[in-house]
């Protein structure tokens, strides 16, 4: 305390940060990438393990012994939905009747704001079947759902099939607490983003839908399956949710648990684990499975069925299964028996899972990254934005000579610059979002704007720079706390723009710079990298096609399922960075 | 569970604490009132009380004694439900000739009626008690209407005599009385779940008391039902579970089933039709619905052993009536299953407005019993069953929304009567901690307003009382009337969180009372029969019949802190409190005084060494 209450060493402090403010700001950047990198190497990450009581020391069994019938019953289903030329409802509801079920449906349409070319929808109809079992002695207070997807074409009966094969398996025994609900969804997220709204009766993306006739009271966890194939080779967990919201890491831990207790091979992000961690190979490949995670969790999207559970605060996770090239195959019997122990598991439990992290990042299915560990390399990135800020602040303090001790240094910066601007700072603030946001055709095609009244002045432009700079803060750590790796991404490429960015730069080459780190260009990187990793590199003009239906992708998460990616860059990212295009531009 | 019987336990303990010990079973004549009433409670295990009397009447029968003026009936009524279910139901009654309407006189003579019960009915000058443990729900629309409905967890409710001044106090002493009577978790029950409905819940016994001061309901819906609420439960019996419909009561097989629900009602009744003299009569029901997929292994086959894993033997030799019932409506002419061994006799109610037939098999009788001494009901079905027909009222019940701040409390109540409209009266009991918004109350059916014609509501009192909301509402017609209300989720303090806070808080079912039209008089098939001057007008007791329809409990997740925060508070205000006392100290305490321009810190450290080497600082 003595070194803030005593001005002569307060004054000491503010010299030696603005004295060596650019090469710790380089040394912060430097470190925040290192320190993330670094977060692969598995000597610094933490192993997995199960928080939960309730499902870490119960014993279960697993008997399920109906594989091969739970495939010829998905075949049936594909016959019947060939018929019906879509969801075969009726079939699917007496199939659910006749396996002791309480079954309902419900239908649902809704019109996209503009065609979806990926999926060749616009016009969406559909009718979701779920069938509820009742627990004995249960007072439908609580309830577990797995889902699979009914898709159009010829993928993903397996899943219904299995799911089918459960359904009857779970009928008849006792052991029950949580009733458990079975829903085929049509339309993927569509279908499932109705069916949730009908059943916490809300709705938020303007759907149009029958109320649900039949409910469970509070969901306790859900499981999606994803099945294409007879035998799979590997099965595959997807986490990543809606605006990168994850589930519990306990639903990680069981669903790992159970594959080695089964002995199925699994992985995450579509990779294996590797046992060599101490090699260069060993580290690339922890790297690229996080990294993959990184820009999943930044796009935003629900990546599974189950994206859109945890919005209402209920642990989802989807499990795909994968037919690979390899040689050792797992059948459905032993799929459908690893479910059967996760749901008797999650059937155990007294209380919603909360013991384990919500907040981690995996390089592999066994280790974890938690989020004391990774805030620091933001941390590391924000430092810099605040450190220009003081420098900023401590410049323009200097030449107005108030009193030696700095404790007038509040007033210069509002009041003493009435001759750059006449409005006050939140004022401004408001101004120059509208405008840019108005004027965005002008800045594309790079004229350089002046909308601030008055004299641009030396003064002005820090001034500017001062609000981009806090403003830029604010934003990326309130976005880090929700979603770390959309944070980090952005700060990666905006933090040495906004930390570099005068009027006296060199133009063409700092504007090119510019845009070469703008939010855009970034999302065009991410989709670049993001193929790479998932080792199905692109050429330029695919790459941009693909970026193109990222964005048009994000419009429709924003309007579809509420995604916020897409109006957090448009509304609050992409003007910041025109403010730091202004100071560049500034006259 | 283990903790309402241990704390009730502790109850006991201290009012044990008497000089009558426990093996009064004769009459205790001319002790004071105090005395006497301290040891109707210190009767000790009251659980084990009524089986050592049980013996002694049961003694008194087979000499031949004259017939005693107590009775008790014993019945079981199965009932095959369409979806391949069954559903037992057991009633067993016992009457207790006792002027109990004069007050302050002690009755201390038991002989079929448990002593634990008299007791207790009369150290608290308890009118009615109805007090029921049910596991499961009732699932309305598969089963149909149960005989004596019965929410999840337990329920209470007791009107007390309008002589009683502290009904308050009453109250807390008798719960936590039947707490250890039932070895249940009674206890919990305190002001702030206890409500006084004004309209739903009536005397169902004698008297013309309807002043709701006198009565107290409350439910626990958390409330978990296990064998050790049966025991106690079975102990009460006059022949316990020794003979009688009662060997059947196994508790392996009675929770190895859908829906378990055991319930006692005490109420005072008329001995005869002109009502010169009165009783208490002791109604104790279990109900319980077998599973076709878990306990019948899928087979539409039931029999009393598959059940129960017991078969009858002989009547309760105490009870002067024991029969079983089979309900055989839907299977006239054995079409839909074939029901072994066959009997005679045949007997026709309306039971909860429909015209039931019921094979019936007198367990006093010995031919009931055949070659094997021994009554195994066989029931086998042979066809499909076809669709139940939908009950006239059903109700169902969720939270809406998201998010750990607001919700929205949904309840839906379906007429399903093709043409009469008819009213409910709702009752809803919401504790504290939901802060209703009363103003969003909106009741609609047919997407139209539909305005309550009586509203009583006593809003809740932080940690004192909940919520009681209850309304008349009409509803029309085949019609859906759907009842929102929103709610704010409070902010608990930390120790009034359960040791599972992130498991969610209970809500307990609201109460749907309400007189339905009878089907009998829909049906104009049964008027065919019937001679045509009998048949015009609807009979009364025909016509309409009183329903109480239940809805599922909430379960309603509160904002929760991360329990570890004690912790990371201690941990916090730890160094706030240092710094910032710190720094405020230093600044209080310093003394400012010019000084001379200080020297740079290579100097300083030059002269620290100086001064360390003892040369002259610079």
């Amino acid at each position: 305390m003595g070194l803030l209450s005593d001005p002569n060493r307060r004054k000491a402090l503010t010299t030696l940060l603005t004295r060596l403010n650019t090469p710790i700001c380089v040394v912060c950047y430097l470190a925040g990438i290192a320190w993330f990198m670094g977060l692969a190497f598995e000597p610094f990450t933490l192993r997995t393990y199960m928080s939960e009581n309730a499902m870490g020391s119960t014993m279960v069994e697993e008997r399920f012994p109906a594989g091969e019938r739970a495939l010829a019953t998905g075949r049936e289903f594909a016959g019947h939905k060939r018929k019906a030329g879509g969801m075969p409802v009726d079939w699917l509801v007496k199939t659910m009747q006749d396996r002791g079920l309480e079954v309902f449906t419900q239908s649902f349409s809704r019109t996209l704001p503009f065609p979806d070319e990926n999926k060749e929808r616009y016009m969406v109809r559909g009718i979701n079947v779920y069938g509820i079992l009742r627990a004995p002695r249960a007072p439908r207070t609580e309830a577990l759902v797995l889902s699979a997807p009914c898709s159009p074409d010829n993928s993903n009966n397996q899943a219904v099939g299995l799911l089918l094969g459960l359904a009857q398996y779970f009928r008849n025994q006792i052991y029950w607490a949580k009733d458990i609900i079975f829903l085929v969804n049509e339309h993927d997220l569509i279908g499932m983003q109705a069916w949730l709204e009908g059943y916490h009766h809300t709705n938020i993306s303007g759907m149009d839908y029958t109320p649900l006739q039949g409910r469970a009271g509070s969901i306790q966890a859900a499981l999606s399956l994803e099945l294409s194939s007879d035998v799979i080779t590997s099965l595959d967990l997807i986490l990543e949710g809606l605006n990168g919201q994850l589930p519990n890491l306990d639903l990680a831990n069981l669903f790992h648990a159970f594959c080695q207790k089964i002995g199925v091979m699994c992985t995450i992000q579509g990779k294996l684990q590797r046992s060599d961690w101490d090699t260069a190979e060993g580290y690339t490949h922890a790297v690229q499975t996080m990294m993959l995670m990184v820009l999943k969790q930044a796009s935003g999207r629900p990546w599974g069925d189950h994206g859109l559970f945890l919005r209402y605060h209920i642990e989802a996770a989807t499990v795909r299964g994968v037919n690979s090239f390899r040689q050792y195959k797992t059948d459905t019997t032993t799929v459908g028996r690893l479910l059967e122990g996760m749901f008797r598991k999650l059937n155990n439990l007294l209380e919603r899972l909360h013991q384990s992290y919500f907040f981690y990042l995996m390089p592999s299915l066994s280790r974890f990254v938690s989020i004391g560990y990774y805030m620091p390399a933001f941390g590391l990135l924000a430092t810099i934005l605040l450190l220009r800020a003081l420098d900023l602040w401590v410049q323009l303090g200097t030449p107005t000579e108030v009193t030696e001790d700095g404790v007038g240094e509040v007033e210069p910066v509002s009041i003493n610059n009435q001759g750059s601007f006449d409005s006050p700072l939140t004022h401004i603030y408001i101004d120059l979002v509208l405008k840019s946001w108005m004027l965005q055709f002008k800045v594309i095609c790079c004229s350089p704007l002046r909308f601030i009244s008055g004299e641009g002045t030396e003064q002005g432009w820090r001034v500017l720079k001062l609000v981009a700079l806090l403003y830029l803060a604010v934003l990326l750590g309130c976005t880090a706390l929700i979603n770390f790796s959309l944070g980090f991404i952005l700060a990666i490429t905006l933090v040495p723009v906004a930390a570099c960015v005068t009027p006296h730069l060199p133009k063409a080459v700092s504007a090119l710079a510019m845009v070469l780190l703008s939010p855009g260009c970034t999302i065009l990187y991410c989709v670049f990298i993001f193929q790479e990793l998932q080792e199905a590199p692109v050429s330029l003009s695919e790459g941009w096609m693909l970026f193109l239906s990222v964005i048009s992708q994000g419009i429709l998460d924003h309007s579809l399922f509420g995604s916020l990616v897409y109006p957090l860059l448009a509304l609050l990212v992409y003007p910041c960075w025109l403010l730091l295009w202004n100071i560049l531009f500034w006259k | 569970m283990t903790s309402g019987c241990f704390v009730a336990r502790v109850a006991f303990g201290v009012d044990a604490r008497v000089e009558k010990p426990n093996d009064v079973t004769g009459p205790v004549s001319s002790s004071e009132p105090g005395q006497s009433e301290s040891a109707a409670v210190s009767s000790g295990g009251p659980v084990a009380a009524p089986v050592s009397e049980a013996d002694e009447p049961a003694e008194a029968a087979a000499g031949g004694a004259v017939s005693p003026p107590d009775q008790c009936d014993e019945e079981l009524v199965l009932r095959p439900l369409r979806s391949g279910d069954i559903y037992a139901s057991f009633q067993f009654r016992t009457q207790w000739d006792t002027d109990f309407l004069h007050h302050g006189k002690k009755v201390s003579h038991y002989r079929l009626f448990p002593k634990s019960l008299g007791q207790v009915l009369s150290k608290f000058s308890v009118r009615e008690l109805h007090i029921s443990f049910t596991q499961g729900y009732w699932r309305t629309m598969q089963w149909g209407q149960p005989f004596i409905p019965s929410p999840p967890g337990a329920e209470l409710w007791v009107w007390f005599h309008n002589t009683v001044e502290d009904v308050d106090g009453n109250w807390k002493e008798l719960v936590n009385v039947l707490s250890g009577i039932f070895c249940a978790s009674l206890n919990f029950i305190d002001s702030t779940n206890t409500v006084q409905p004004s309209a739903s819940f009536k005397p169902l016994g004698l008297g013309n008391v309807t002043d709701h001061r006198f009565l107290r309901y409350a439910t626990l819906p958390r409330e978990i039902v296990c064998t050790e609420n049966l025991t106690p439960w079975k102990k009460l019996l006059p022949c316990g579970s020794k003979a009688g419909l009662a060997v059947l009561l196994k508790s392996e097989k009675l929770f190895h089933s859908s829906f378990h629900s055991q319930a006692v009602h005490i109420r005072p009744v008329c001995k005869d039709w002109q009502c010169t003299s009165t009783a208490w009569e002791l109604r104790q029901t279990l109900n319980v619905v077998f599973d076709i997929y878990t306990s019948g292994q899928g087979k539409k086959e039931w029999s009393l052993f598959k059940m129960f894993s017991r078969t009858l033997t002989e009547a309760c030799p105490l009870a002067s009536s024991s029969k079983v019932y089979v309900d055989v409506t839907d299977n006239p002419e054995g079409e839909l299953f074939d029901l072994s061994p066959v009997t005679p006799l045949l007997s026709t109610a309306v039971v909860l407005g429909d015209r039931r037939t019921y094979s019936v098999y007198d367990l006093t009788k010995k031919e009931t019993f055949g070659q094997l001494r021994s009554l195994n009901l066989v029931l086998r079905w042979k066809g499909e069953s076809g669709d139940m027909l939908r009950p006239l009222l059903h109700a169902e019940r969720y939270v809406a929304g998201f998010g750990l701040q607001t919700g929205e409390i949904h309840t839906l109540i379906y007429n399903n009567h093709p043409y009469r409209a008819f009213p409910v009266l709702l009752l809803d009991s919401v504790p504290w901690y939901l802060r209703l918004y009363i103003h969003t109350l909106t009741v609609t059916s047919k997407t139209r307003e539909n305005k309550p014609s009586y509203i009583h509501y006593q809003p809740s009192k932080d940690r004192l009382r909940p919520h009681l909301l209850e309304m008349l509402v009409q509803l029309p017609p085949h019609s859906v009337t759907e009842v929102t209300v929103q709610f704010e989720r409070a902010l608990l303090k930390w120790t009034e969180y359960t040791p599972d806070p992130n498991h969610g808080f209970y809500v307990g079912s609201s109460v749907i009372s309400a007189l339905v039209p009878s089907v009998v008089a829909m049906d104009t098939n049964s008027t065919q029969e019937r001679p045509l001057f009998s048949s015009f007008f609807p009979t009364k007791e025909e016509s309409s019949y009183f329903v109480r329809v239940y809805t599922e409990p909430l379960l309603v997740n509160l904002p929760t802190p991360d329990f570890s925060m004690p912790y990371n508070v201690i941990c916090l205000t730890c160094t706030v409190v240092a710094v910032g006392y710190g720094s405020f100290y230093n600044l209080l305490t310093r003394t400012f005084q010019v000084e001379e321009p200080s020297q740079s810190l290579a100097k300083r450290l030059a002269n620290v060494i100086r001064r360390i080497r003892g040369v002259p600082l610079l």
